[in-house]
C-alpha cells in the first residue's frame, strides 16, 4: 500500500464505523485545520483575533525574526526581480523619510510655530 | 526654548531611541545580501558593480599584504556613502555629522595601519619620518613635523569628514530660510536665491560622495605606506 494513500481519501467517522469517500475528491493541502496560531493576519477571522494576538512569539528572538519575514518578503516582491525599477527603494526611502518626520516632530514643531526665524 | 542652526545636529529621540539609531541601521536594510542567482537584480547588480570599481581603485596599486583589508575598505565605504547620502533627504538625520562617530572610524583604522607598520617592518616604517635628501641641519626639525603630522592624521580624517558634512547641512539649511522668508517680501530674489539652493544641493551629493571615497582612500594609502 503506498504510504501516501491516506491522503488521497478522506474517511468519515460514523457510529464508530469509518466510511471511505470517493476517491474522486482527494484531500488536498487547503482542507487541513491550520492552528489559529500559525495563520496569517488576513486570514485570521475576527473572532480569533485575541487567541492569535496571545499565541504569537513576542520574544526578542520571535522578533527578529517577523522582521526578517517581513524584510525578505519586501525584498523578493519588489527589488529581488530581474527587471526591478527605481520604485523598490524608493518606497523605502519615502517610508524612512515619513518615519523620520514622525521621529523628529516634536523637535521641529518649534519650528513651524515660531514667529521670528 | 532657544532654537539654534546647529539644532538640525541633534539627534531626537521618541519613546528613548534617538533617531541615530534608526539612521544607523539604514545602510544594512537597504543593501540586501545577495541571492542564489549569478545576477539577482537590477539593484544588486548596480552595487556589485560600482563595488568592482571601487575594489580596482584601492587595491591595484597595494602589495598583496594590504589586500586582507578589502573587506573592510570596502564595507566602510558603502556604509559612508550611504549614510552621506541618505542624510540629503527631508528631515533625515546623518550619523557622519557626529565627530564622535567619524573619530571612531579614524582613529582604529589609522592605528592599525601604524602598528601593522611598526610590527611588520620596524625600520621602514620609522624611516618614513624622514624623506630622502633632506640637507643634513634640517634633519631634526623635519623629524619633528613628520611625526606630529603622522599623530595628526587620524584627526584630520575624522574632522575633514565632519566638517564637510556640517558645513553643506548648515549651507543648505540658511540658504533654504533665507529663501523661504525672502519670498514675502522679495520674490525675485528668492527665486534667486532658489536657483543656488538648487546648485548648492547639487554640489552636496557630489561632495558626499567624494568625502567617503577620500576618507578610504587616505587610509589605503596609509596602509600602503605600512604593509
Amino acid at each position: 500500500m503506498p504510504l501516501h494513500a491516506q491522503y488521497l481519501t478522506r474517511n468519515k467517522h460514523k457510529n464508530g464505523k469509518i466510511k471511505k469517500t470517493s476517491n474522486r475528491s482527494p484531500v488536498t493541502m487547503a482542507d487541513r485545520p491550520v492552528p489559529v496560531v500559525e495563520k496569517r493576519l488576513m486570514d485570521v477571522k475576527l473572532g480569533e483575533l485575541g487567541t492569535w494576538l496571545g499565541g504569537r512569539d513576542f520574544t526578542p528572538n520571535g522578533i527578529i525574526q517577523a522582521i526578517r519575514r517581513g524584510h525578505d518578503r519586501y525584498y523578493n516582491k519588489y527589488i529581488n526581480v530581474k527587471k526591478g525599477g527605481i520604485g523598490g527603494v524608493a518606497m523605502l526611502l519615502a517610508g524612512y523619510v515619513a518615519i523620520s518626520y514622525l521621529w523628529e516632530y516634536d523637535h521641529i514643531k518649534h519650528d513651524r510655530w515660531r514667529k521670528y526665524h | 526654548m532657544t532654537l539654534s542652526l546647529f539644532d538640525q545636529f541633534m539627534s531626537p529621540t521618541l519613546l528613548g531611541i534617538p533617531l541615530m539609531a534608526l539612521a544607523l541601521t539604514l545602510p544594512w536594510i537597504l543593501f540586501f545580501k545577495p541571492g542564489n542567482r549569478w545576477s539577482s537584480s537590477r539593484f544588486s547588480a548596480l552595487v556589485a558593480q560600482f563595488l568592482k570599481w571601487f575594489t580596482k581603485e584601492i587595491f591595484q596599486p597595494m602589495s598583496l599584504g594590504g589586500h586582507k583589508w578589502a573587506l573592510i575598505l570596502t564595507s566602510l565605504v558603502l556604509f559612508l556613502i550611504t549614510l552621506n547620502m541618505l542624510g540629503l533627504l527631508p528631515y533625515t538625520f546623518t550619523p557622519t555629522t557626529q565627530l564622535s562617530m567619524n573619530m571612531a572610524f579614524a582613529v582604529p583604522l589609522w592605528l592599525a595601519t601604524v602598528i601593522i607598520g611598526m610590527r611588520n617592518q620596524p625600520n621602514l616604517s620609522l624611516a618614513h619620518m624622514l624623506p630622502e635628501g633632506t640637507p643634513a641641519l634640517l634633519i631634526p626639525i623635519l623629524i619633528v613635523i613628520e611625526t606630529i603630522s603622522l599623530f595628526i592624521r587620524p584627526l584630520a580624517l575624522g574632522v575633514r569628514l565632519t566638517a564637510n558634512l556640517t558645513a553643506g547641512h548648515l549651507l543648505i539649511q540658511l540658504i533654504a530660510t533665507a529663501a523661504y522668508v525672502l519670498m514675502s517680501i522679495m520674490p525675485v530674489v528668492a527665486i534667486l536665491t532658489s536657483v543656488l539652493l538648487f546648485l548648492l544641493t547639487l554640489l552636496e551629493v557630489a561632495v558626499a560622495m567624494i568625502q567617503a571615497y577620500v576618507f578610504v582612500l587616505l587610509l589605503s594609502l596609509y596602509l600602503q605606506e605600512n604593509v
